[in-house]
């Protein structure tokens, strides 16, 4: 236990300066890389003294360093910074905007976790048949198709020609928003609200883009999955299972799955970050008001601080999650030596 | 008894057969490929077809960008090639867009600008992880531990959004784009070359070489980099993949290139406003397109990791 406890606290210990070089990181693609913001955010035609009165109210006319300082100053005391071109502090967006992430996130990863280790498992269970050729061959494939076309293609399919599924948006534009949201995450908040109709509604919208990002990232967790099952499958209890007349079905899914589980969710821990990059392009595909189309839209606004905050919150993100998955790794794998 | 010694050396050999004949005519020569060909698949199995259809892939499409003008009918930017959003046809086989552009024209010439950009970007990824890669796997101490930490940090971080962050940032062009994608996939390059130096590092061969008194630079040029270069190749090859699916994201969310560039990326972001009318030939083929490509490559490297690394047989 004291061991498992001073483990803990090294990884965390750890995280600290690869967040800190994130950080920085940040800072120097942000300020060092050329352009000026001003200008492109005051036309090029502004008289000097404006620029200069502008630069000034910003900040941007201190050295590097002191930018630098005062940056890092902001973030320990948690404050992200006001916007350059609205009136609003940075996280004021990022709240509001976080939990749309967050949820088509979740919903994702339950697909691809839903496509991909099962597909993986069947595929191992029926192994060198013509099944798992199949099943492997789409595994391949996948991961070479880009998130936004298949969402596309889907969004052709299903929402076009088929009319089955809304192909943009959370919410239907007849359902009122404010009646329900509390969270601001729209399943919680409409079971809350006792509205079905309204979360009906907001499945609906969740389904085809969570079905997309499932698709996509299926592929690895269906070679994962299978490699690891094909290895369960040849252990001795699985072989007294069988000799003591359990079905088949019951020993790949239930018994064997279990214990091929842990690899797999080290590797949605790993996942996680492309998971956060396909949600972008998913967000942009969809029309979806997330995190991911906050940040497009600011860059074409060259909003710059909240570009920075934003980023800044996704290296968060991902350093916090790849932390748990270790310590989770570690607390649940008895093997793991710490 | 065993009479092919009396013939040695005679052009003829024993079933009275010319020995030359069938390696040096053309006929002979064409055969003997074909033969190792085919004897190549009974050694390596599937994967070897799997890397000569990426090959035929990569090869098809490296066309396409080096003579767009043998192939395409129209030019990508003529903007009155047939009507106005026409579905795939006779005239137009993938049909045109919203300005009128025959769509197969800009599938062909768009090719240039995303293999170019991926390719490039590769290389220039591999040009500075890979020497820094060797360097702080054989010098060890502080210096490799620091740019371990750097290199890991980045790595950790979501690719796509360091290149949006970065493409953001320097603005639009191809000069920028391909900086941009290349600055995500130099971690890749550092990681595998600094393990495998710290590996091969430690073999008795490259300890026998510094007792003879090899200098560092010996020992780095001569005995590390060539056991590392199989490993790379593979990763270039998938490196590439990835970067022609970073350059097409850049492109789809409508950072990368200026508006006359025939590129399938902004094709499938244009063709995204007219898909809610049906209008469904100008986002397929380019989106197909892309993924043709990123498989191809994909093959190609998987083909390849396995004739160079082989796998044991899957009991």
């Amino acid at each position: 236990m004291k061991n498992l406890l001073k483990y803990i606290i090294t990884r965390i210990v750890l995280t600290i300066p690869m967040i800190f070089i994130l950080l920085t990181l940040v800072f120097v693609i942000l300020r060092i890389m050329p352009g000026d913001p001003v200008s492109a955010m005051l036309g090029a035609h502004a008289p000097e003294e404006v620029i200069e009165q502008k630069k000034e109210e910003l900040g941007l006319n201190k050295p590097i360093i002191a930018q630098y300082f005062d940056y890092l100053n902001q973030l320990i005391h948690f404050d992200l910074g006001e916007s350059m071109i609205f009136k609003q502090k940075v996280s004021q967006p990022i709240k509001e905007k976080l939990p749309a992430t967050i949820e088509l996130t979740v919903f994702g990863m339950f697909f691809t976790l839903l496509f991909g280790v099962f597909l993986g498992a069947y595929a191992a269970s029926k192994r060198r048949t013509g099944r798992d050729y199949t099943i492997r061959l789409y595994a391949n494939i996948v991961y070479c198709i880009p998130v936004y076309w298949m969402g596309l293609m889907l969004q052709l399919i299903f929402g076009v020609w088929l009319k089955w599924l809304p192909i943009a948006g959370r919410v239907s534009a007849r359902i009122m928003v404010s009646d329900f949201e509390k969270t601001g995450f729209y399943t919680l908040d409409t079971l809350l609200a006792g509205d079905f109709h309204a979360f009906g509604d907001v499945l609906l919208h969740l389904l085809l883009p969570s079905i997309t990002l499932g698709i996509v990232l299926s592929g690895i967790f269906v070679r994962l999955t299978r490699a690891n099952m094909l290895d369960v499958l040849r252990s001795e209890y699985i072989l007294a299972a069988r000799a003591r007349g359990i079905p088949e079905r019951r020993i790949v899914y239930k018994h064997a799955l279990k214990n091929a589980f842990i690899p797999i969710l080290t590797m949605m821990g790993l996942q996680f970050a492309i998971l956060l990059a396909g949600a972008i392009l998913t967000e942009m595909t969809f029309s979806w008001p997330g995190m991911g189309r906050l940040l497009m839209e600011r860059i074409y606004l060259r909003d710059y601080p909240t570009i920075q905050g934003i980023i800044v919150v996704f290296a968060l993100f991902v350093s916090l999650v790849s932390l748990f998955v270790d310590i989770i790794y570690a607390l649940i794998d008895p093997r793991v030596k710490y | 008894m065993n009479t092919d010694k009396l013939t040695k050396g005679s052009a003829k050999d024993n079933g009275g057969n010319s020995r030359y004949a069938s390696k040096y005519s053309v006929a002979g020569r064409v055969g003997g490929v074909f033969r190792w060909f085919i004897s190549s698949h009974k050694k390596y199995g599937v994967e070897w077809w799997i890397l000569i259809v990426g090959l035929l892939i990569i090869l098809f499409i490296s066309y396409m960008a080096l003579f767009p003008q043998t192939l395409a009918p129209y030019s990508p930017t003529d903007q009155h090639a047939g009507p106005q959003l026409m579905p795939p046809g006779p005239g137009h086989l993938l049909g045109t867009d919203n300005l009128s552009r025959d769509i197969l024209s800009r599938i062909i010439y768009g090719a240039r600008t995303i293999l170019g950009v991926a390719f490039v970007a590769a290389i220039l990824s591999s040009l500075i992880g890979i020497p820094l890669g060797l360097f702080s796997g054989f010098i060890g101490g502080i210096i490799d531990r620091i740019l371990s930490l750097i290199m890991d940090s980045v790595y950790s971080f979501p690719g796509l959004i360091l290149a949006i962050a970065f493409a953001a940032m320097l603005g639009p062009g191809v000069v920028n784009i391909t900086l941009a994608v290349s600055v995500v996939y130099i971690p890749t390059y550092f990681r595998l070359v600094r393990g495998q130096t710290l590996t091969i590092k430690e073999e008795l061969y490259v300890e026998a070489a510094r007792a003879i008194g090899a200098k560092r630079w010996v020992i780095l040029g001569r005995y590390i980099f060539p056991n590392v270069i199989a490993t790379v190749v593979v990763v270039f090859s998938l490196n590439i993949a990835d970067a022609i699916m970073t350059e097409a994201a850049l492109s789809y969310i409508g950072l990368g290139l200026p508006a006359g560039i025939p590129d399938w990326g902004m094709d499938l972001s244009m063709g995204k406003k007219f898909l809610p009318s049906g209008t469904w030939w100008m986002i397929t083929f380019p989106g197909l397109m892309i993924m043709i490509l990123a498989l191809g490559f994909t093959m190609l490297g998987e083909g390849l990791s396995e004739i160079l690394n082989p796998r044991l047989l899957e009991r």
